[in-house]
């Protein structure tokens, strides 16, 4: 449901959309001139100045397509300047929000540009612009094609000198754009021959290499080590320390990893973590703070009440990003500033925590943004950073550091643990009186946001701990049903037992896990079909039309999973066929059947790479993934103890997009992932009877399930 | 100590002066600046650094250099040009991190079997890993470059 007619027709309803209300007034405010975007050289040719970094997810091109179709000139004709802290800031590359905001105040100054370009000519040819139209980068007079006039000739190099403003007269829908084709991504061709430069590839005139040392248990104290276990290596390695954190730097890259692996290092102390099998009672009884999401109608008078009620708790274990490259920075640091060459989400954040790290002014530190291994949330990237800055200013040259696969897979903020409650009641007719939820989640949230401790390097050199901003604890956790009595609570819980931040969907994918699986239950309990059950409930016409769209591709037997992204963004359902071997447990996912549908499609084929990887992806983490721990330290450091989906487990993947060229783009970055799990769970329930509710399902929790039911 | 070691690379002589039980990826990367191949586990268990190593798919990031010997090394910049227009043709990639590995695996997998089904792709494959989820068109690409055009 949109917002607005959420608002309008739920009654007395409490609801914390603060999320999507902040974000829809962020970026153009503080860069009100249209130079500060972008950029008409003497050639004609575009550059783009934004904030929004490309995460491998297609974007860099996408940006430009309709940068290109705003300004009417070709494709070719516009690139994109690099992301650095001298470009405006839209904040972190996150949330599925590049195109769907990031992308709003680019588009807008280009179309205040083609204004500027207008008068301009207007003046040259002493016409009104009323009587101008513009295209392929000239400006021609309406009714006499061969009087035109190129932008360079127009601007070119000089300042366009006019403000951004939230209307201007923006190009209509029409079928000439670039926007809307599967123009081929410009990143693609130089990734697959090498020549393309990512954030590992950067080299400077002495760059050394670094490596770090970091206590495998949280909180260890630093005792000593010992330089004479270094001896072996045929060069001098420096040993850095600050505090508890501690690095090796060498010329020799191999060197550096030895010394790494070799250097005696004696901590002490430090947490120590329960059994994994008591995470769920852990989870629950971690202290927090009670917050109301949703308080409609009388829940507790209608439980009591009610003739059917159903009750269920999910799960979901800490999860690692699992970035096929480990996080790499490079820094250098001296004469008072550092530059700072990482693939993070946010550079101006990074900007701000490395500074304090550093002991320095914010502005004497530029942080240029390179692309890394995909991240898919807040990996290892910004601690890889604030890592090489350390190193960089102790020993006085550009450190390259690289993480280990240990450093990464154990070290990289996880997204964090969750577990949902929920009660729910159904009339005498099976449609869903009642729903009570209950979520305890810590923030999602653990990003630099300008702060040195809010990194593993500064909190180990001693940096205090900055405040907790609660984030996406309940993203997605309101549903999009109408139920009468509904109540949302989550218990913001003020500390997770391993560091956690933002992994793909923040807490969605676990909120769509337990509100769609518990449909399913509701489904069951009503004897009603999945599809049919979910349309009852809905009002939307474009909800109702993806789930619509796979109508052919369910039947008995296959899991239906639905949501509507933070109510706001995509509107996505799926199908899931599987197959369960009752023997081993293990589960196979033949087929998914994805129906998508945020709004205009900028570049399809670039939309459907996006649907694809999260769909693999989430099936990948609904199978297989935990991180796994012992008493005193993360135990999953690779790829045999952190497994991710191969190729020989790969499903098909069948899409339905629905192209909306008249409705404003909402993101495809994370939407697809919340509804795999669920689908998936409902599949394996379809199969064999046996509801798994708690993410993953493994082969031995399958067969623990299967067992139950006997 | 660093020794002097002779190395064929994308059918070039190549002459390093290293520790001879450096691994050949870092040889690759940091001194002869081919930066295909990718760093992704240093244990032999993702693929990002193959290389054909006398023509078999060989993870760098474990092979010393000294044990190369005259076996040609191939990396993803030495491939012929067929794989880069597959992948191309697929968009076969993301964050593309994992890619070079793929297209090398797909390379060693072409040499022993020119026509190889889905599934014998899949198994080549399966010890390449790819986070982004880009299995499926790297699957038609192989295909593709494998002269099988989807």
């Amino acid at each position: 449901m949109r917002r607005a007619r959420f608002l309008q027709t739920s009654g007395a309803i409490v609801v914390a959309f603060s999320l999507p209300v902040m974000h829809a007034c962020a970026p153009t405010d503080p860069y009100p001139d249209v130079d500060s975007w972008l950029a008409i050289d003497g050639n004609g040719d575009v550059t783009v100045s934004w904030g929004k970094v490309e995460l491998g997810t297609g974007i860099d091109t996408a940006i430009t397509q309709l940068v290109a179709d705003e300004l009417y000139v070709p494709f070719a004709r516009v690139r994109l300047a690099g992301v650095t802290t001298g470009n405006p800031n839209q904040g972190y590359t996150a949330g599925s929000e590049s195109l769907s905001v990031g992308a709003v105040a680019v588009r807008q100054a280009a179309a205040v540009a083609r204004g500027v370009l207008l008068s301009l000519a207007a003046e040259r040819f002493g016409v009104a612009s009323g009587d101008l139209r513009t295209g392929d980068g000239f400006v021609y007079v309406a009714t006499e094609s061969k009087r035109r006039i190129g932008y360079g000739d127009l601007i070119g190099g000089r300042r366009l000198n006019e403000r951004v403003t939230a209307n201007p007269p923006m190009r209509a829908q029409t079928s000439d754009r670039v926007s809307g084709t599967s123009v081929p991504r410009i990143d693609i061709p130089p990734k697959l021959n090498g020549t393309f430069s990512y954030v590992v590839d950067v080299t400077l005139p002495g760059m050394l290499h670094g490596r770090v040392v970091y206590p495998v248990q949280t909180g260890a104290t630093l005792k000593s080590y010992d330089e004479s276990s270094l001896r072996d290596i045929p060069e001098s390695i420096r040993v850095v320390r600050k505090g508890n954190f501690l690095g090796v730097v060498a010329t020799d890259e191999w060197h550096a990893i030895r010394a790494a692996q070799e250097l005696r290092v004696s901590w002490s102390g430090g947490q120590t973590l329960p059994a994994m099998t008591q995470l769920a009672d852990v989870v629950r009884s971690t202290p927090g703070t009670d917050r109301t999401v949703i308080n409609l109608g009388d829940v507790d008078a209608a439980l009591k009440s009610a003739t059917k009620t159903v009750r269920a708790e999910y799960g979901w274990p800490f999860q690692s990003h699992g970035s096929i490259g480990p996080s790499c920075g490079v820094a250098d640091v001296k004469n008072g500033g550092a530059t700072i060459w990482s693939s993070t989400q946010g550079v101006f954040p990074l900007r701000g925590a490395i500074a304090e790290a550093l002991e320095l002014p914010v502005d004497a530190v530029r942080v240029i943004y390179v692309e890394g291994s995909g991240c898919y949330g807040h990996n290892g990237s910004d601690d890889a950073a604030t890592a090489a800055a350390l190193l960089s200013q102790s020993v006085g040259w550009p450190v390259r550091v690289q993480y280990m696969r240990a450093d990464e897979t154990r070290f990289d903020p996880k997204g964090p643990a969750m577990v949902n409650s929920l009660q729910g009641a159904l009339s005498a007719d099976g449609a869903i009186e009642t729903w009570d939820l209950h979520i305890w989640s810590p923030t999602h949230n653990g990003r630099p946001d300008g702060r040195a401790g809010n990194t593993l390097p500064g909190m180990l050199a001693g940096a205090p701990a900055p405040p907790i901003r609660w984030i996406g604890g309940d993203l997605s956790a309101p549903n999009d049903y109408r139920i009468p009595a509904q109540r949302i609570t989550i218990t913001d819980q003020r500390a997770a037992l391993l560091r956690q931040s933002a992994l793909r969907t923040l807490g969605g994918a676990q909120n769509t896990f337990a509100n769609e699986s518990f449909i399913d239950e509701l489904v069951h309990a009503a004897g009603a079909n999945p599809i049919d059950f979910r349309l009852r409930h809905l009002d939307d016409d474009r909800a109702k039309a993806v789930l619509e769209a796979l109508r052919g591709d369910y039947q008995k037997g296959r899991g239906v999973a639905f949501v509507h992204y933070e109510n706001t963004q995509a509107i996505v359902a799926a199908v899931a066929d599987v197959s369960v071997d009752r023997k081993t447990g293990t589960v196979r996912v033949n087929h998914l059947w994805i129906a998508h549908d945020c709004g205009f499609v900028v570049n399809p084929n670039g939309l459907r790479n996006q649907i694809e990887g999260n769909a693999l992806q989430a099936t990948s983490r609904a199978l297989l993934e935990q991180v796994t721990f012992d008493c005193t330290h993360v135990t999953s450091v690779d790829w045999v103890t952190y497994p991710i989906l191969r190729f020989n487990d790969v499903p098909e993947v069948t899409i339905h997009v629905i192209d909306r060229p008249d409705q404003r783009i909402a993101g495809a970055g994370e939407a697809t992932t919340a509804v795999i799990a669920p689908a998936i769970a409902n599949a394996i329930f379809a199969q064999t009877g046996a509801r798994l509710r708690t993410v993953p399902f493994t082969p031995s929790a399958v067969k623990r399930a299967l067992t139950a039911l006997n | 100590m660093a020794t002097r070691i002779r190395l064929n690379v994308n059918g070039k002589e190549r002459v390093v002066l290293v520790d001879p039980d450096t691994p050949l990826l870092y040889v690759l990367r940091d001194r002869l600046q081919l930066r295909g191949p990718k760093f992704g586990c240093g244990l032999a268990q993702c693929g990002a650094c193959t290389v054909l190593l006398n023509g078999a798919a060989t993870r760098s990031c474990i092979y010393p250099v000294s044990a190369v010997g005259s076996q040609p090394v191939v990396t993803v910049e030495g491939l012929p040009k067929k794989f880069e227009q597959a992948f191309t043709a697929e968009q076969a990639a993301q964050c593309g991190y994992c890619i070079p590995g793929m297209m090398v695996g797909a390379a060693g997998l072409l040499q022993e079997n020119q026509h190889p089904s889905e599934a014998q792709i899949r198994i080549a494959l399966n010890g390449n890993l790819c986070r982004c989820g880009a299995h499926l068109r790297i699957l038609r690409a192989v295909k593709r470059a494998a002269g099988e055009t989807s």
